[in-house]
């Protein structure tokens, strides 16, 4: 989905369209489900819109990750070789 | 009080449960009368013999196969084993694929990949949210050439979902492709598919004794046996077979196949509240499998935020035992193949399969302890509020 235009406001794309993360969290060698509660933990601190890039190499995250964005509903934009870049669900529209 | 997993909290069928009172009956009259060896010709080999053949003629009825179509191995994985490699070699000429579900039990797959090593190759076919394995894209598998054999289970054995054995098995034989059904999930809870050519059971799974499979090849299937030649079992199992456990194996089949109906309506029902409850009692769970077409007796729910593990060892301590396809919890480190491959949450997953002796107290009681259990995990994982 790298630049496909799911990529939704201006501000976290570079001139190029790449996804530009808010927050970088890193839960390399770490197993599940502390890389999804990490991930959590960071949606609740950020605002709405919010780009969160996860490294975890966890096999267990290559499944988790997908699952805890559909559950919660935010946008899984990219996920590959251990890398997730997550969009915080934006707010209803008024 | 410290509890561990008693006999009321054991809700673990799935993996071997305890021998049904009838298997046990016959188990032990079976040390005095079915000891000798069946292929001899004196008095006590004959007596063993009658009872082999009176165990496998029950057997097969069940199965809905001849007597001389079923032969009695050391385990359901056994049976698997023989099953592919025996198909794979009948059908030598025909090809050396084998063409199944992506969330067979691990036996099929590494049959599979057994296959691959001798120079043959495996395609899996995906399936859906619920687990139920794409009839359309197993029909172009099974129309490519080079296929020598098809296997399906006929119903999930870590979330329950039945599978489409008659389209699956109408399309393999549209390709002239004999199709393997590991029933092992299914024997002794529900009806059996009857449109198959090699079947595999275990008994352990209905009540019988460990260390019993079945596997029954309809006549006239290509099979021919991957392992040296031997006279017992019909030239398709090596080995002395263990007569009083099969004979255990056929008590505890006809004791609960007798009962099925009932036994499957309370299931059903129990496993319902369990679906119905959880998602009410527990925040953050995601209840899988098929709702509707499903084992009576298996329901798979995941936690948010929750080890597999501390889940496992918290539920023991209350009193209940449940397995868990979260990776923690599996030797290798990489969660249930079967999770992965339904696209669903790994993590914080719980297995309840009912045995044949549940009671409601046992399931209203573990739906009691369960949110505790939860909470307490997130709790001391900080993982509360997100």
């Amino acid at each position: 989905m790298y630049g496909s235009g799911r990529l939704g406001s201006g501000s976290h794309r570079t001139d190029e369209g790449c996804a530009v993360s808010d927050l970088v969290i890193d839960e390399r060698g770490r197993l599940c489900p502390l890389p999804v509660i990490a991930l959590g933990r960071a949606a609740r601190d950020l605002p709405p819109g919010s780009v969160i890039e996860l490294l975890a190499d966890d096999p267990a995250a290559a499944y988790d990750v997908p699952a805890w964005c559909q559950l919660r509903g935010h946008d899984l934009l990219e996920a590959d070789l251990g890398r997730f870049l997550v969009r915080l669900r934006a707010p209803e529209p008024s | 009080m410290l509890a561990t997993s008693g006999p009321n909290g054991f809700l673990d069928a799935a993996s071997g449960q305890r021998l049904h009172p009838a298997a046990r009956a016959a188990l032990l009259a079976a040390y005095d009368d079915g000891w000798a060896d069946p292929a001899r010709l004196y008095a006590a080999g004959r007596r063993s013999r009658l009872l082999l053949d009176a165990a496998r003629a029950s057997v097969a009825a069940s199965l809905g196969a001849r007597p001389d179509e079923v032969a009695f191995t050391s385990s359901g994985t056994a049976a698997v084993h023989l099953a592919v490699a025996g198909l794979a070699r009948g059908r030598a000429r025909a090809g050396d694929r084998l063409v199944t579900g992506a969330v067979e039990h691990s036996c099929v797959l590494q049959a599979g990949r057994a296959m691959e090593s001798a120079g043959g190759s495996m395609r899996t076919v995906p399936v859906d949210h619920t687990g139920r394995v794409d009839v359309e894209r197993y029909a172009v598998e099974l129309a490519e050439p080079g296929v020598a054999l098809a296997a399906l289970q006929s119903a999930n054995h870590e979330v329950g979902t039945v599978q489409p054995v008659e389209l699956v098995a109408q399309a393999a034989r549209a390709a002239g492709v004999p199709l393997l059904v590991d029933a092992a999930a299914s024997v002794g809870r529900t009806s059996v598919p009857s449109d198959w050519d090699v079947l595999t059971a275990s008994a352990h799974k209905w009540g019988g004794p460990s260390g019993v499979g079945v596997l029954a090849i309809r006549t006239g299937v290509r099979w021919r046996s991957p392992s040296p030649d031997d006279p017992r079992e019909g030239g398709r199992v090596p080995g002395f077979p263990d007569v009083p456990a099969v004979l255990a194996a056929a008590a505890a089949l006809e004791a609960v196949d007798a009962e099925r109906e009932m036994l499957a309506a309370r299931a059903t029902a129990l496993v319902a509240r369990i679906r119905d409850q959880v998602p009410v009692l527990v925040p953050d769970v995601q209840v899988v499998g098929d709702p509707e077409h499903r084992l009576p007796h298996i329901v798979t729910f995941s936690c948010l935020y929750v080890d597999g593990e501390s889940l496992v060892s918290g539920l023991d301590l209350a009193g209940f035992a449940i397995s868990s396809g979260s990776a923690c919890v599996a030797d290798a480190l990489v969660p249930s193949h079967v999770l992965a491959a339904m696209g669903v949450l790994t993590h914080g997953n719980v297995r309840v399969s009912l045995p044949y002796d549940v009671t409601e107290a046992a399931v209203d009681r573990f739906l009691q302890v369960l949110p505790d259990v939860v909470a307490r995990i997130r709790t001391d994982a900080g993982a509360v509020g997100l």
